[in-house]
């Protein structure tokens, strides 16, 4: 019996199991996939929004600069990369001048600080790249950028380091009233628990629907995004955005906390929860759009396109509910969700209070995550000791990235546990350089073999079917 | 402080030691990446290889010994497992392995020797979804070769470099079933030998001016749509046809891996993406050489070697300072013939210009221009774009020179 199982290891999830991790509570998250981090979380414009793009008075709105607020120690107790490197709007003729206005307007009455509107030679200043045709913008010194799914990896890390459960392929197919709370079902495994939040994020909706609540709908809205090179990274400093406008909310251009430049998203309304497919239609969108805000952007210089999709709900605000003792929802976390994750975990956690769950503090709880960019990041001196107790930290595995045995070796072994090639990858960015792991995926594969210790055969690149071979040459088993 | 530093052990690295020990010095050292000598050639155990340089058919690591074997007797000295991670202009080597942790060498000379990689996926851009099961072809190379395990069974190849025609021979042995091998291009950048002994033996078709447009399945590829491509390498809606397949290897070229080379502020060839060299292959920077792969693409390794030689000796000449008159003559061409290596000729002396070219073209003359005077001009039947060209400039032909053009004549 648990205090409380969370449905769905994405941003939200985490967040909420983390922050009840500080307490005296048998948590457990459930998350269909094979790892965290895996849904709407993986793939998104990974920014902390300022705040003034919400209209005023909305949850959105509130928990949108709330969060904003909390993020910089949130990252800092997590070891993740947080850069606070302040965002800009950028409008091009008198309707953006007029809507720029406005989002001013409308950021300071929902407490956004620092706030201002600048002409075109201080945004020349500011951002010597930026179109000539650019004549004004909104500049937004909170606004930051952080790594999405690093942040939920490293929450739902501490929160498992204080005592949290994590629960993959556990797919939530049933859930039961019983008389002191619910349980909850996939195909073949129960977990029972006093209090449930449902975070299924697209999926939040159908988990609805199984304790008999239809209010919610969750629709998926495609986002392409295209990732380039490191040497376009200092294009830009600020996270670059196109004022919204009846045409749309534009496309931005932004630094990531690796030093890469991404562009997108598209915005795609679609009926697949599954589709994450991108187009040749996505690409040459982003392109032909990102261009109007730089003056030039080397769109040869992609590395990888992807696909996220945003859970849009029916109310055009998040959806944080109580329908039914000792169930919350948490539904429609669509844009500033990311932003607003630490939050809306505090506001979770006030809601179980009132739902009548005690909060008692647990001593021994450690909000400090050891960052799993901790080697990458230490002196020569510091590396050379870590060498000498652990020789793994001297063989690097990923070339590109400069990725170490050792590394690889914690991201299979720490909170929560990398089972597959891409756990690797997200944990500690071997295979994301150049050569995309050409060279290094053979030697990580052989390294979770022996870990997890299956057969080389059935390590898989994101679980279920996705194996990378299908057995042994003629030379082995396979005839 | 080392009299020379080879970065990489491969072909390229281990001619180049051997030449260096056998001009007279003796402080060399090899820093390899993996567990072994060899490089690329441990996974490349097809044969082929050795054909100018032994005049017999061997296989890549029967290649890669014949070298090991003469490092080990010479008793060059090497460091296995030993990632280099930043080389300064000052030639300051970092290096990094598990028994001496992190550390720095002071070099005389470096050669560099790091070879290239596969161009990937991501710079494709190609829409649909990202299932397991998409490879280069030098990937599924190691995997089967190196691991002993099979990527797939029902293979798409996407390119036509010779690592993706060995891999269609190669998966084809082992039982898969190779449905396409797909060129954007109206020619194949493979070599000719490799077309006929990989793909026209086993009857498996190639594909020219088509490309994959987009790739299907949710955990493992389950197909891939191909289309054929117009003169401006643009899909043609109209012909697109659906492969099912669970594999899709990609042979989409190969990148010098320049890295530490831009570290050290070696100025690159845009054409090669490695770096401008004279004709001993020493670089931008003084006492850093550059051979084999990582300077440019070879299509043969025998020419790997030949050049690591060439780079070996004039390494241990520069460690010994032996001085010669200099020249400054840069080599330039016309578009036709792509680029030269070297790109610069700094001493008057015989000189072999390696080139590739843009196409295909038949019955040509090369011809070597100063200015409007004809230097040399040699006859070939046809060029290629998958195969490396040579022509040797005598020293009294470079006697009055003061840059050298090089153009392609159809005839």
């Amino acid at each position: 019996m648990y205090d409380v199982v969370i449905i769905g290891a994405g941003v939200v999830g985490g967040m909420i199991a983390r922050t009840l991790s500080k307490y005296d509570l048998q948590i457990c998250i459930l998350e269909k996939e094979n790892d965290v981090a895996m849904g709407a979380t993986k793939a998104n414009s990974a920014i902390v929004h300022a705040g003034f793009d919400a209209h005023e008075g909305s949850l959105k709105a509130r928990l949108n600069v709330r969060g904003s607020q909390m993020m910089e120690t949130v990252c800092r107790e997590l070891g993740v990369k947080y850069i606070n490197n302040g965002s800009l709007v950028i409008g091009f003729d008198e309707d953006d001048r007029a809507t720029i206005q406005a989002l001013y307007q409308r950021g300071i009455e929902n407490g956004v600080a620092q706030l201002r509107v600048v002409d075109k030679a201080a945004l020349k200043q500011l951002e010597p790249n930026i179109s000539d045709n650019a004549v004004c913008a909104l500049v937004a010194p909170t606004g930051a950028i952080v790594c999405p799914y690093d942040l939920t990896i490293a929450a739902i890390g501490n929160a498992m380091d204080n005592g949290a459960e994590l629960k993959c392929n556990f797919s939530v197919e049933n859930i039961q009233k019983t008389e002191n709370g619910y349980k909850v079902f996939s195909c073949n495994d129960c977990v029972e628990s006093r209090f449930v939040i449902n975070c299924a994020g697209l999926y939040s909706d159908k988990i609805a629907a199984m304790i008999g609540d239809d209010s919610i709908c969750v629709h998926p809205r495609k986002g392409e995004y295209i990732l380039l090179d490191k040497e376009c990274g200092n294009l830009v400093s600020h996270t670059i955005f196109q004022t919204p406008s009846k045409m749309g909310k534009g496309i931005l251009v932004s630094l990531t906390v690796d030093g890469n430049l991404l562009l997108g998203p598209t915005s795609v309304d679609i009926q697949d929860k599954e589709n994450k497919n991108t187009s040749e239609e996505g690409f040459a969108d982003i392109l032909e759009k990102a261009q109007m805000s730089l003056q030039a952007i080397p769109g040869g210089k992609a590395i990888t396109s992807f696909c996220g999709l945003r859970a849009v709900g029916n109310t055009g605000d998040f959806i944080i509910t109580a329908p039914q003792k000792g169930f919350i929802h948490t539904a429609g976390i669509e844009s500033p969700g990311l932003s607003a994750s630490p939050a809306i975990a505090e506001y979770v956690t006030n809601m179980l209070k009132d739902n009548g769950l005690t909060l008692t503090e647990k001593a021994g709880y450690n909000p400090i995550r050891v960052s799993s960019h901790a080697f990458r990041e230490a002196s020569m001196e510091e590396k050379n000791r870590m060498i000498r107790e652990e020789p793994a930290y001297g063989r690097i595995v990923c070339r590109c990235e400069g990725v170490t045995e050792g590394e690889i070796l914690d991201a299979i072994r720490r909170n929560p546990k990398a089972t597959d090639l891409d756990g690797v990858k997200r944990r500690t960015r071997a295979q994301m350089g150049r050569c995309q792991g050409g060279f290094c995926s053979p030697y990580i594969i052989e390294l979770l073999a022996a870990q997890l210790q299956i057969p080389y055969e059935c390590v898989t690149k994101f679980g279920g079917a996705s194996t990378i071979n299908i057995g042994k040459t003629k030379g082995g088993q396979l005839q | 402080m080392r009299d020379l530093v080879i970065i990489g052990g491969g072909p390229a690295g281990m001619s180049a030691a051997i030449a260096a020990y056998e001009s007279g010095i003796r402080d060399i050292l090899i820093l390899e990446r993996d567990a072994q000598l060899g490089g690329i050639l441990q996974q490349c155990i097809h044969n082929g290889f050795g054909l100018h340089n032994f005049g017999e058919e061997l296989t890549g690591p029967e290649y890669a010994w014949k070298y090991e074997k003469q490092v080990r007797q010479l008793g060059i000295e090497r460091k296995l497992n030993t990632m280099v991670l930043d080389l300064t202009e000052d030639k300051v080597i970092t290096a990094t392995n598990s028994e001496e942790g992190i550390f720095q060498i002071q070099a005389k000379a470096v050669i560099l020797a790091m070879g290239c990689r596969e161009r990937s996926k991501g710079a494709l851009n190609i829409a649909g979804s990202r299932p397991a099961g998409i490879f280069s072809a030098g990937t599924a190379q190691k995997f089967i070769n190196m691991k002993g395990y099979l990527p797939g069974k029902n293979v798409v190849i996407l390119g036509s470099g010779d690592i993706g025609l060995i891999m269609a021979r190669r998966m084809t042995l082992e039982g898969a079933k190779v449905h396409a091998v797909c060129e954007l291009m109206p020619y194949s950048g493979g070599l000719a030998r490799n077309i006929a002994q990989c793909l026209d033996d086993f009857g498996i078709e190639l594909k020219l001016s088509h490309t994959v447009v987009e790739i299907h399945g949710k955990d493992r590829v389950e197909g891939v749509t191909i289309a054929k491509v117009d003169e401006n390498r643009k899909p043609i809606a109209a012909t697109r046809e659906y492969i099912p397949c669970d594999t899709l290897l990609l042979s989409v070229g190969l990148i010098p891996e320049n890295e530490l080379s831009k570290a050290a502020n070696v100025n690159l060839c845009r054409t090669t993406n490695g770096a401008v060299v004279d004709q001993d292959r020493q670089t931008s920077v003084p006492g850093i050489f550059a051979c084999g792969n990582v300077l440019h693409v070879h299509d043969l390794v025998d020419f790997v070697s030949q050049e690591a030689e060439i780079a070996g000796k004039a390494a241990a000449e520069y460690v010994n300072q032996v001085q010669e008159a200099s020249a400054n003559i840069p080599l330039t061409t016309d578009g036709k013939i792509r680029y030269t290596v070297p790109q610069v000729i700094t001493k008057k002396k015989d000189v072999t210009v390696y080139f590739r070219v843009g196409d295909i073209y038949k019955n040509v003359k090369i011809n070597v221009f100063d200015g409007e005077k004809l230097v040399l001009s040699r006859k070939r039947p046809k060029v290629a774009p998958g195969e490396m060209e040579s022509i040797t400039i005598k020293a009294e032909q470079l006697e009055a020179a003061t840059q050298l053009h090089f153009a392609l004549e159809v005839m």
